[in-house]
């Protein structure tokens, strides 16, 4: 085995480092191109009358004053000019100086400014990737034609979260996702990875050996327990700098039939309550950070109640609401508050459940390449794509479809 | 066929005035008003009462706009105007109040311009300057306009073969022109080797392409010959202006302005050419965007100005005096007052009334202004012609 990255570590008589976020201020329709970007994608708005592409964003078509819609728009574009910014007066781009930004045309059509990879120069062609800065705000990147994400960049660093070097915290390390999102993590060169170790305390299913590796470290870790997440947070020595809470309760049922209020209740103890008490004591942690983030494994039942699931599926509604809050207050401190939703597992949960089922495997990847792609939400699996899709057309169609 | 607009008949523009820039000041927006009005009390005994239209340009007077500046001056006007076009408002303030006086609106207007700058005002009216700036400028690295004309400098040069020494030549002439001027906050010479050497800002702008922001309050009366000769003040015809926003909104990056869609009809109404022009204001936020203008005016083919700029001396005593106060590069930038500055200079030249030294036997001033960076591009240009009424 080869040696493990070295742990980053902080002086704690160093003076702390303040952190600043990107200047946060947008109009309606930049949250608008914004929320779109945290789902991975590039939109513009398109004239439903003439058809062109404008940006900035605008309330009406520049060209005939139709009205605007957004549309996925290609990602190509060429490099017109350069600029490498050496003064600024905002507190957070003081910090990275110097700083480089330039101007392409797009392919969709218009001209924008865009964030320039150090590679770039004017005539040359890049792609156009729609990050969200430090303040969770849209912005365009322009890398590369392979659209790779180099980490040695340090701005690009700023639109992701780097996890060599890093300490990450696992809440739920005993489920079969939880083996696989602590052996995803250590591959991908976490100098350590916490693994919580959840009740009841039974045997451990296959890829356990993971858990004895150098560089991952077992803690007892109940996060239906306030004095088990504080213990546990006490065990971490030095700093933390990812949370990935997989801690879910799956269980069927509803409401009124085949209900059981004891399963109904943990659910929302661990899914709910679990995510609020986990935030509480990691939030200042991550904060103190230059690359915090925390991520949360979420059910895609979390967006319309589920007959079959109905409680679990409540209560990973209620996670939900209360990671876009957290979220929210995590704005201020540069803390990225991720999503990763997913359908049924191909675990012990879902024996009952019929495929298509995501591999435990397949879901700690997209936790990773959530991470160092710098994606605020993430739908991995056929089922999670195909209830956001949805959701995101017919809301309340949706919730009448799925328990026909 | 266009309308041919008509002539400024009957139209005086006198009474420049320049309220001494301070760097800094805690002083605000309608204090620096005030001193500008009190200076045309003192040196021409203009009261309250003598004005009849008013218009107002300013980015700080906030909350108040030129309604409130009236109430706040005390003046009872029968025609108001408030300019938000920064650097393009002295030339677009001239134009309206021009029109005004011309049709009987107004007899006496008084545009001003006046803008505060105390510690950290800029920074935060940079925060809230524009919709565009604020989802599409700021949030790729905050540098503000440095890195806006960054990247129109770094085009304009590869485009038409300018370089540094040509934009250093503009610069070293301007600082050479404020010498004179008392007012001027930057006097000390420049030479082209501190220039080349000055510190990067937002490459290839570097330090001395950049104007230094101050307070400051300008401003200037447009009449009627016959109540200008009554008041033994020295005034000055209005030949053509011109003015267009949002030019050519087709080109990727900004090479040409505004004033290159309408510089031939201008030409034609003021009835003389660019070589008749004795001195040259026009707006000089950073170096590149004077060499548009000259371009774009007419005093060469669009792509030589390198070769007029190696050509051309462009001091007081020169073949073509350039922003003989020092412009806002040597002068700063009093907010809109420095869309203001340009006039009020060309209109003392013209009228032998300088701050500094007099360009000789000057008779015909043309202005030129420039203003908004809303996204990626100056929006608003404007261009004036005046001749000394004798």
């Amino acid at each position: 085995m080869s040696a493990r990255p070295p742990k980053e570590t902080r002086d704690p008589l160093a003076r702390k480092k303040a952190r600043h976020v990107a200047p946060g201020k947008r109009s309606r329709a930049m949250h608008a191109l914004s929320a779109r970007a945290a789902q991975g994608r590039f939109v513009l708005q398109v004239c439903t009358d003439c058809g062109t592409a404008t940006y900035p964003p605008r309330e009406a078509c520049p060209n005939c004053w139709g009205k605007l819609a957004w549309q996925d728009q290609p990602t190509g574009a060429e490099v017109l000019c350069e600029t490498e910014i050496r003064v600024s007066t905002d507190l957070y781009f003081r910090d990275h100086l110097p700083w480089r930004m330039g101007k392409v045309a797009l392919d969709a059509g218009p001209v924008a400014l865009v964030h320039l990879h150090r590679s770039l120069t004017p005539g040359d062609r890049a792609v156009i990737r729609t990050m969200l800065d430090r303040g969770g705000n849209a912005a365009l990147f322009a890398l590369p034609p392979s659209g790779e994400i180099d980490m040695t960049d340090p701005q690009l660093r700023e639109f992701v979260v780097p996890i060599v070097g890093k300490t990450v915290l696992v809440s739920d390390a005993r489920s079969a996702i939880g083996l696989a999102v602590v052996k995803a993590l250590h591959e991908a060169g976490a100098a350590l990875v916490v693994a919580g170790m959840a009740p009841p305390d039974r045997a451990l299913g296959a890829g356990a050996e993971i858990l004895s590796r150098e560089g991952v470290q077992q803690v007892p870790l109940d996060i239906a327990d306030q004095g088990s997440v504080m213990e546990a947070l006490s065990k971490i020595g030095g700093p933390l700098d990812i949370v990935i809470n997989t801690a879910r309760h799956v269980r069927a049922g509803g409401v009124s039939a085949n209900a059981n209020l004891v399963e109904q209740r943990r659910a929302f103890d661990v899914a709910a309550m679990g995510l609020s008490r986990l935030a509480q004591a990691t939030g200042p942690m991550l904060a103190g950070r230059p690359n915090g983030a925390f991520v949360d494994l979420i059910s895609s039942d979390a967006l319309a109640g589920s007959a079959s699931h109905a409680g679990f599926a409540a209560a990973e509604a209620a996670r939900l609401a209360l990671l876009q809050a957290f979220r929210a207050e995590m704005r201020d401190a540069g803390v990225r508050v991720m999503a990763v939703f997913t359908g049924p597992v191909e675990d012990e949960h879902h024996q009952r459940v019929p495929p298509p089922k995501v591999a435990p495997g397949r879901i700690a990847r997209s936790i990773v390449e959530a991470l160092t792609q710098g994606h605020e939400q993430t739908c991995v699996g056929d089922v999670a794509q195909d209830a956001m899709a949805r959701w995101l057309e017919k809301p309340a169609l949706y919730a009448r479809e799925k328990n026909l | 066929m266009r309308r041919r607009p008509a002539p400024y008949d009957n139209v005086a523009v006198c009474a420049p005035v320049t309220v001494p820039y301070q760097r800094f000041s805690n002083e605000t927006a309608h204090w620096w008003a005030g001193a500008a009005l009190r200076q045309l009390r003192d040196t021409m005994g203009l009261t309250p009462r003598d004005v009849d239209g008013f218009c107002f340009a300013s980015f700080t007077a906030g909350p108040d706009s030129a309604v409130g500046m009236v109430q706040h001056l005390g003046l009872t006007p029968r025609w108001l105007d408030h300019l938000p076009t920064g650097g393009a408002s002295g030339v677009m303030a001239l134009r309206r109040a021009a029109r005004a006086v011309q049709c009987g609106d107004a007899e006496l207007v008084v545009c001003l311009a006046a803008d505060a700058n105390a510690i950290d005002s800029f920074r935060h009216g940079l925060a809230n300057f524009s919709r565009f700036s604020q989802d599409a400028v700021y949030p790729y690295g905050f540098g503000g306009p440095n890195a806006t004309f960054a990247l129109i400098t770094d085009t304009y040069m590869r485009e038409y073969g300018v370089t540094r020494e040509d934009f250093g030549k503009l610069c070293v002439a301007q600082r050479a022109n404020a010498g004179s001027n008392p007012l001027a906050l930057q006097r000390k010479p420049l030479t082209m080797d501190a220039y080349l050497d000055a510190r990067p800002i937002a490459d290839p702008i570097h330090l001395f392409d950049c104007v230094m922001p101050c307070a400051g309050a300008e401003a200037f009366i447009v009449t009627t010959p016959e109540i200008a000769q009554r008041r033994g003040l020295p005034a000055a015809s209005v030949l053509a202006t011109i003015e267009r926003h949002n030019a050519f909104p087709e080109d990727p990056v900004q090479l040409r302005g505004g004033w290159a869609m309408d510089i031939d009809s201008f030409w034609t109404a003021a009835g003389i050419r660019p070589a008749d022009v004795d001195c040259l204001q026009v707006y000089d936020d950073y170096p590149v965007i004077v060499a548009m203008q000259i371009e774009d005016l007419g005093f060469c083919p669009k792509g030589a100005v390198h070769k007029m700029i190696r050509q051309t001396d462009f001091t007081i005593a020169g073949d073509l005096p350039l922003n003989t106060n020092g412009g806002q590069l040597s002068a700063g930038q009093a907010g809109a007052a420095g869309g203001f500055q340009n006039l009020t200079e060309g209109l003392r030249q013209i009228l032998h009334q300088p701050l500094g030294e007099q360009v000789p036997d000057a008779e015909i001033a043309l202005v030129s202004g420039f203003g908004l960076v809303n996204y990626d591009r100056g929006v608003c240009t404007g261009a004036a012609a005046l001749k000394a009424l004798r």
